[in-house]
């Protein structure tokens, strides 16, 4: 008797214990954590940088790292930490607006053509094909060059070839999780079509998505910078790391911390997705 | 029962699914009707087209293959109504329960949301009736404690309870028919005793038809009034269960009922039907059980026999039946 007892308030315990497991990994909180002030330094880089970042002093140009400038001053004096904090905002930006939607226009239209199939679903698939053989820089620097330079071209740009990939991973887990009869279920209950993709399949199907997502933006990020850089996203003076990274290149050997400073703050974020998106994996698997 | 008209009527109800190329006919030629509060079983081995059959009525298959022939709904042809109409039927007239309890549910809803999802669908109750109606149907289903689990999620329930709280949804708009497409084969064997004889009270106390799906030759001739054999996607032996099961007449049913285990000795080998079912994508010309028949004639080979009356309600599909005494004593 005292097993099935003991087996019964084991059924009966609270069931939050997943999230605390979450939180219990460091990784997860640690990814947490640099996603939160990345946030914070985006929305409020006035709180945060020590001068103007756009604030030109010729007194003194390409300083090294000292306490007045921790990250040193570049070539026309303007203060590199105040500069690497205010292109928190564009790059952070950079990061939700280049994915999010791609992440709802790939989300339905996987789910729709994962859940009807047909003729739409084989389309799908010779168009997925035809824009996955070619390099993701190069389609977008496609795009862009026939869009024109910019942040909102960049956007479009990325979201015209990203949301492929949230697509065709969502119509493999809408297919994968078709499946399971509570699908079917739902048919011969009387749903809509509607209510069986959106309530009952999406919500099963959209984790590796979400955990996908994390990734992209920091791919996004990346991406977004390498535009910079390359003179096709953000423009001078406007502060961001791709252009930064530029604008140190020339000085790579005398004033290293300018390209060094900035790519950090790429690694460091792109570390941050990295780790809430594992973390979130295990978060959101769906319960046995 | 057997005078009253029938609240389903499938007559020639074909199913063929397309992969690679080729066609399968899974469902060929399927008729049978089913009475208000009828008990309908629907045997074979895995792979005759039982569940296709099953999904073919509530209009599953029509996405996945070719459905023809004609399913009867209280005199309207529900084979061929769109699916906006369909909706209406489903869930609230004619409900339907799967084999796998563990799937059936969705895992991210509670037992709760999912119970008055489909209440909110097909009835006018407002919110706390739908909630009601939620604990009720619980309730009736055996789940102790109703109340305090409706917010609870499926993996906090067993499989058994599982299949409680899919036959709580299913009935709960009171459908006329249930089509139960082996509800009983995922559990252990205490348990499907328990989910039968609730499916059948249930059936009982609402005067629901039920089709009930399964393999198992016990269940019924424990539940069901009438029965239909399926081989290879067509029935092969149709009658009331006293007579179908007492005294089989299709040489596949013979050899079926002789498979059960009935007193056979310890460390005996037992009876099974020699050979395996044809492939549905080499189906033979004849009959599709020759090869595998001790009655088998030249006949059997070149043509198919065709599912005729033999006596009022019982039909065979064989040119050579078992005798009547000689299959008795099978």
């Amino acid at each position: 008797m005292s097993d099935i007892s003991l087996s019964e308030s084991e059924a009966t315990k609270p069931q939050k214990t997943r999230l605390q497991i979450a939180l219990r990994k460091p990784g997860f909180l640690i990814g947490v954590a640099i996603i939160g002030f990345s946030s914070l330094l985006a929305i409020a880089p006035g709180l945060f940088a020590p001068y103007d970042p756009n604030f030109i002093d010729y007194n003194a140009v390409r300083q090294p790292p000292s306490w007045a400038h921790p990250f040193g001053t570049d070539m026309l004096g303007r203060d590199s930490l105040s500069r690497v904090i205010s292109a928190y905002t564009v790059n952070m930006q950079m990061a939700l607006l280049a994915t999010i939607f791609a992440l709802i226009i790939g989300v339905t239209v996987g789910a729709l053509v994962g859940y009807y199939r047909g003729v739409a679903d084989m389309i799908f698939g010779r168009f997925v094909d035809a824009i996955i053989t070619f390099p993701f820089l190069v389609l977008v620097i496609a795009v862009v060059a026939v869009l024109g330079p910019g942040l909102i071209n960049m956007y479009i740009a990325i979201t015209m070839v990203g949301w492929v990939y949230y697509a065709r991973l969502m119509r493999a887990e809408v297919i994968a999780q078709m499946g399971n009869d509570y699908s079917a279920a739902g048919v011969v209950m009387g749903y809509s079509d509607r209510r069986i993709i959106f309530r009952h399949l999406l919500p099963n199907a959209i984790t590796p998505v979400i955990v996908y997502w994390m990734t992209d933006m920091a791919l996004a990020i990346l991406l977004g910078s390498s535009l910079g850089y390359l003179g096709l996203g953000a423009q001078p003076p406007q502060a961001e790391w791709g252009v930064l990274i530029a604008e140190g290149r020339n000085f790579i050997t005398t004033a290293w911390w300018l390209s060094l400073m900035p790519g950090v703050a790429i690694v460091l974020t792109g570390l941050g997705f990295s780790l809430m998106g594992d973390g979130l994996a295990d978060l959101l698997r769906p319960r046995g | 029962m057997i005078d009253q008209k029938p609240i389903l009527e499938v007559s020639n109800l074909c199913t063929t699914f397309r992969r690679g190329g080729v066609d399968l006919p899974a469902v060929r030629d399927v008729s049978f009707s089913v009475g208000q509060g009828e008990v309908l079983g629907l045997v074979g081995e895995s792979g005759s087209g039982k569940s296709v059959t099953l999904r073919s009525i509530l209009g599953l298959s029509r996405r996945y293959g070719d459905v023809t022939g004609e399913v009867r709904w209280l005199g309207q042809d529900i084979a061929s109504m769109p699916e906006r109409k369909l909706r209406h039927i489903r869930g609230r007239e004619i409900a339907m329960i799967f084999q796998e309890p563990m799937t059936s549910l969705n895992p991210l809803l509670t037992v709760g949301m999912q119970l008055t999802e489909t209440l909110k669908a097909h009835t006018d109750l407002n919110r706390a009736a739908r909630r009601d109606r939620a604990i009720e149907m619980l309730d009736h289903v055996g789940i102790p404690s109703a109340a305090s689990r409706l917010g609870e999620f499926p993996h906090q329930f067993s499989g058994g309870m599982r299949q409680r709280v899919m036959i709580a949804i299913a009935l709960a708009a009171s459908p006329k028919l249930l089509l139960a497409d082996e509800p009983t084969t995922a559990l252990d064997v205490t348990i499907q005793a328990q989910i039968l004889d609730l499916i059948l009270s249930l059936a009982d106390e609402m005067q629901m038809g039920v089709i009930l799906v399964t393999h198992d030759l016990g269940v019924v001739a424990q539940t069901c009034e009438n029965v239909a054999v399926m081989y290879a996607g067509r029935v092969v032996e149709q009658g009331a269960v006293r007579q179908v099961l007492g005294a089989p007449r299709h040489p596949y049913t013979v050899g079926l009922m002789r498979s059960v285990p009935q007193n056979v000795p310890p460390r005996t080998q037992l009876y099974s039907v020699p050979g395996t079912p044809p492939s549905l994508e080499a189906l033979p010309v004849g009959c599709a059980f020759a090869s595998r028949c001790q009655n088998r004639t030249e006949r059997c080979l070149t043509a198919r026999p065709t599912l005729d009356a033999i006596t009022d309600d019982r039909r065979v599909a064989c040119f050579n039946p078992v005798a009547a005494e000689k299959a008795g004593a099978a």
